[in-house]
């Protein structure tokens, strides 16, 4: 990434970041290599300590769901190792009992279905709007894109019976996986837009001018300079869509109803999780199997995930 | 993903929960009736088809059914239409969803309503009816109700105009407790409210390591209503099924005398922490229990009795045997004597958002004696108890649903509705429930009444 | 142009390409919708590589931005100003025009609990979840097992509201002191010889507990993005740096911390409009009950449970208020940049 960039002399320093002149104040006390040695074990152990913290409410209920509805209840998790013969997938087994109606397969099925295009329509639409906002100078433009932007904040629940009506008396488009598949497109778009805009601010604009002075026009620039750049960004985006998509259950329903045959694999586990007493064995399995998908992508992902994100930090 | 959850759907869930037990009260009954979902073919009955004939050529017509009913209890229902789809014809579509009754009035309102809904409140009715597009029921139907339900048929009319057939059906006015407890303890059955009393102050001096009481009222977005059912099963010992329509009426405000008396009544119980929380804790822990897990330790021996409807009996795990003989039982929460026997119940109506024939022929089915009986038939696990009153009890294998049934037709009693799913929605599922939360976790009776009647809609 | 080439769809289209029900049908529509939607792309593109020069700007900007624009406005901005209309328009948001929604949310007297919460969770969220990712970005940055190590913070995004409430509330679990706990937080009290409490109950802590969730949630977020953003700053600015003798926490106030300006105002901002927005946690956790609703939880309840929609609308509108000095802080920014 630092190819994009004349290396920094030292001596740039001072140019290129504001608060140089105080750092080299800090000379004076610098630390040496000991201390920093110190520091980071210091630094190991607490970040030990935040990534034990975040992981412990997770694997409780983890073992939890492979422990039996009385032992659940009869003492806490951390004691389940103590006999880890009792174990048992008598939960995760009653939890994917097919409903009476529909099996698990069909439900994931329709899953798929609504979030693939789910994910790819917002992507088209606020790479397209985003670089428009960033690189092309056309009247209003700063003012569409402030409103864009506030209108994350419109809470997606007033935008339903406006939207049904629209698709259904409207459109035609009542109880079909279009009006979902459109639906996550508006409401990912503020979101989508800002923060892929963002990542495109950030590009070096040379990289844009000298393409200008080259004779290209907007859609070449797009196409064979931005894009390649910005791919990582998009698939970082598309990974938030993915998760909230997946995740989803109230858009579906709304759009496309809780029936087996279209309904997504949320409905099937609201089903088993949400509030349930103590019923703790089945709201654990079920809460896993909802979370394995969105976990597995995700973590195969990553990788590409954090580099999406650099691509937004290559102006420095 | 989850968003609300009301009583109708609390009983699913439980019933649900004992499903996924294996804990299948009626299931392997020795009759005839077909317990398999999927496989009735064979068992379906076969009923007078000629009552549909009138609505015209059928076949091949469509009717989606939008209700709170989720799996495994929609089996049972879908199972119970066979005889209606061998018939004409017509091809049921069935979707059962939790969140039903927040979403419902979205997709009327978004112009794309299912042909009909069971709505688990007559409340929710008057809501619907309001936006003008609740079909009114068809003559047939109606001769149904007259016939079936005639009792019930004001919680399916709407100013004078009658639109919804009722449904299922429960009762509210138990008391869960351990017979066996009870006979080792050599406790009786009480009778009369004062003996209830009496017997609450008994039980909690001779078992200092227990309470006779044991209430939870957490029920996710819901919670709080197992305590309005409390309150209102008193209410109409104390004042009277009349002052009791008054109320729920708002003929007479929600803090008058009347109901601080009721709710008095209740603290008496529910406050006290010498009868509460068997099994939990404090009496705040009420507000804090799953309603779910509330009664369950009458089992343990750490709480004797549970106040909770006809429906609480699928929440005992597997093994538990629900019977007059068995680890649990219901008695009838008794009244101020044994001269008057009000019964507090609930249960959902049918609405239709259209008016094509085979929607009409349906509604009719639904309402017929014909349907009431299939249902008893084809329960899978119980909570199969309907507002027909011509359906022979014994068809209801389930022990709590026959004696339900028993109580519901029981000609000196006198059934009063559950008044918060007949009250405004922002009271019946709002005020109320956040009202009877704070008045468990210290708010005085006083604050509490005036709170909700200052929250009551003016108009 | 979407909606017209949209509403021209369905009678383009046959009936299997609407809505299928078996499964093949269901790939066969997927597969022809994002060609569908190719199509559109592709189509705008075309379109605007016909007009060549400064002067096509204004044409290429509207072809590129309009789909997202005029979706916007259908989508988003109409039921926002309907929305608008409503709060105005009594109880039912169909009266005719007065202040008293707005009258009657002020007067409630759980207005100002509700209120309060809600400054406390976008408050307390977006700091917290952001300090948290950023001391957690840096301490990692570069050591052994880092993809690990993020990954463990990372899991709690991938995670539904629903899910983590879920999680959540069982580590809360109240039991009585003397009873063997299953809720992990009071099984610590109880080791420490403290009584057992009810986390979700006791006011004002129980939305304490209920931040907490949605701040384990987005330290992931915040830790990502930051750590990107860190791993960014080129290296011969932190050799440089290094040279000059600065390291630790004089770094991390001189170098660190301004080279990611841009980056934390981004984390701060997203999660401070998702937070507002939030109800999932609080519904399935306390259900707003014992003082811990927000105002989005208030909204959905008048709109879709109290049969209030117009009351629903006044809150809603109370949000977009709500959003104004963040919305108002990001312009400040962008214009500072620009």
């Amino acid at each position: 990434m630092s190819t994009l960039q004349p290396a920094a002399t030292p001596e740039s320093v001072s140019d290129e970041v504001t608060p140089a002149p105080k750092a080299k104040k800090a000379k004076r006390s610098a630390t040496g290599d000991a201390a920093s040695a110190l520091n980071s074990r210091w630094a190991s152990l607490v970040a030990v300590i935040i990534a034990v913290l975040w992981t412990t409410p997770t694997v409780g209920l983890l073992v939890t769901s492979f422990r039996s509805q009385r032992d659940i209840n009869r003492d806490g998790w951390w004691n389940a190792f103590a006999n880890p013969g009792a174990f048992t997938l008598e939960n995760y087994r009653q939890a994917l009992e097919p409903g009476s109606s529909a099996s698990f397969t069909q439900y994931f099925v329709n899953t798929i279905v609504i979030t693939i295009p789910a994910v790819m329509l917002p992507i088209f639409l606020a790479s397209l709007a985003a670089y428009a906002f960033a690189w092309v100078p056309f009247p209003g433009r700063n003012a569409l894109f402030v409103a864009v932007f506030a209108l994350q904040i419109v809470p997606l629940q007033i935008a339903l019976i406006p939207l049904l009506d629209i698709y259904t008396n409207k459109l035609g488009l009542g109880n079909s996986y279009w009006s979902v598949w459109i639906s996550h497109t508006i409401f990912a778009l503020p979101l989508a837009t800002f923060l892929i805009h963002n990542f495109m601010r950030e590009l070096p604009g040379e990289l844009m001018e000298a393409a200008r002075v080259d004779g290209a026009g907007h859609v070449t620039i797009f196409f064979k300079i931005l894009l390649p750049l910005l791919t990582p960004a998009i698939a970082a985006f598309g990974i938030f869509q993915f998760l909230w998509v997946w995740n989803d259950l109230l858009v579906s329903l709304i759009f496309i109803g809780g029936t087996p045959e279209v309904a997504p694999i949320t409905v099937r586990v609201a089903e088993l999780a949400g509030t349930r007493g103590s019923a703790w064995y089945l709201l654990s399995a079920g809460a896993f199997i909802s979370m394995i998908v969105p976990v597995v992508v995700f973590l195969a992902l990553q990788r590409f995930f954090v580099r999406g994100l650099l691509a937004g930090g290559l102006k420095g | 993903m989850a968003h609300n959850t009301q009583r109708r759907s609390a009983k699913v869930l439980a019933t649900l929960a004992a499903v996924s037990l294996g804990l299948a009260a009626c299931g392997g009954s020795d009759d005839g009736g077909s317990d398999d979902a999927g496989g009735s073919d064979s068992g379906a009955t076969k009923i007078d088809c000629s009552v549909y004939e009138k609505f015209g050529d059928l076949k091949g017509k469509e009717v989606s059914v939008y209700t709170t009913i989720v799996a495994p209890e929609d089996g049972p229902h879908i199972a119970s239409y066979k005889p209606f789809e061998d018939c004409t014809g017509v091809k049921i579509k069935y979707e059962g969803s939790r969140e039903m009754e927040a979403q419902i009035s979205v997709r009327v309102k978004g112009g794309n309503a299912p042909d009909i809904a069971y709505l688990p409140q007559p409340g929710l009715l008057k809501t619907l009816v309001a936006t003008g597009k609740v079909i009114p029921a068809p003559p047939e139907t109606e001769a149904n109700v007259d016939k079936n339900m005639p009792d019930w048929k004001t919680y399916g009319t709407v100013d004078g105009k009658f639109y919804a057939a009722p449904l299922g059906a429960n009762v509210k006015s138990y008391v869960w407790y351990s017979p066996t407890a009870f006979k080792d303890k050599g406790y009786e059955v009480p009778k009369t409210w004062d003996e209830l009393l009496t017997l609450t102050d008994k039980i909690a001096t001779d078992n200092p390591d227990a309470k006779p009481w044991c209430a939870g009222i957490e029920s996710g977005d819901a919670t709080g209503w197992p305590a309005t059912d409390w309150v209102e099963d008193v209410m109409l010992r104390t004042a009277g099924p009349e002052t009791y329509d008054k109320w729920v009426n708002h003929e007479i405000p929600f803090n008058d005398p009347a109901v601080a008396t009721a709710l008095a009544e209740v603290g008496k119980i529910l406050k006290n922490p010498k009868y509460v929380n068997g099994g939990q804790g404090d009496v705040k822990t009420i507000a804090s229990t799953s309603f779910q897990d509330a009664g369950l330790p009458i089992l343990d021996g750490t709480c004797f009795m549970h106040r909770q409807a006809s429906f609480y009996s699928a929440n005992f795990p597997e093994g538990t045997k629900v019977a007059e003989d068995g680890d649990v039982w219901a008695f009838y929460l008794p009244a101020k004597d044994e001269s008057s026997k009000p019964v507090l119940g609930a249960g959902e109506v049918t609405a239709a958002f259209a008016d094509r024939p085979e929607v009409k022929a349906f509604q009719t089915y639904l309402s017929s004696t014909e349907w009431a009986t299939e249902r008893a038939k084809t329960c899978g696990t119980g909570g199969c108890l309907t507002a027909n009153v011509n359906v022979d009890p014994e068809l209801l294998k389930n022990p709590i649903d026959n004696l339900s049934a028993k109580t519901l037709t029981d000609k000196s009693a006198t059934f009063r509705f559950d008044g918060s799913d007949l009250m405004p929605g922002a009271v019946g599922a709002g005020t109320f429930w956040k009202g009877m939360v704070n008045w468990i976790t210290g708010q005085d009776d006083k604050a509490t009444l005036d709170f909700i009647e200052n929250s009551w809609p003016k108009s | 142009m979407v909606a017209s080439l949209l509403s021209a769809a369905p009678s383009a289209i046959p009936e299997p390409l609407l809505r299928a029900e078996s499964t093949a049908g269901k790939f066969v529509l997927m597969f022809f919708a994002i060609a569908f939607f190719a199509a559109i792309f592709g189509l705008v593109l075309f379109l605007a590589s016909l007009f060549k020069g400064r002067s096509g700007e204004k044409v290429q900007g509207a072809l590129f931005a309009g789909p997202a624009i005029l979706l916007l406005a259908v989508g988003l901005m109409y039921p926002a100003i309907l929305t608008i209309l409503q709060s105005l328009r009594g109880k039912s948001g169909e009266g005719s025009f007065s202040f008293d929604n707005y009258s009657a949310m002020f007067s409630q007297p759980e207005l100002i609990t509700v209120l309060r919460n809600t400054a406390l969770w976008v408050i307390l969220v977006p700091f917290l979840a952001t300090a948290i990712g950023l001391l957690y970005a840096i301490l990692i940055d570069r050591a052994r097992g880092e993809a690990f190590a993020k990954a463990l913070i990372f899991l709690p995004m991938a995670i539904s509201m629903v899910g983590a409430s879920i999680i959540w509330k069982f580590v809360y679990q109240y039991k009585q002191t003397e009873r063997p706990q299953i809720g992990l937080l009071n099984q610590i009290l109880k080791m420490f010889g403290f009584e057992t409490r009810q986390f979700l109950l006791d006011a004002p802590v129980n939305t304490l507990m209920l931040i907490l969730v949605m701040v384990w949630i987005q330290a992931g977020f915040a830790m990502t993005i930051l750590s990107a953003a860190i791993k960014a700053i080129p290296d011969d600015i932190i050799e440089a740096a290094h040279l000059d003798g600065v390291y630790g926490f004089r770094m991390f106030r001189y170098i660190t911390l301004p080279s990611i300006r841009a980056a934390l105002v981004v984390v701060l901002t997203t999660i401070g409009i998702g937070t507002l927005k939030v109800f999932d946690i609080v519904r399935t956790m306390t259900a707003g009950q014992f003082d811990t609703s927000v105002v989005a939880n208030e909204f959905y309840n008048q709109s879709f449970r109290y049969d209030a929609p117009g009351l629903g609308a006044a809150m809603a509108v109370l949000l977009f208020v709500l959003v104004i000095p963040i919305v108002t802080y990001n312009i400040v920014q962008m214009r500072k940049e620009a």
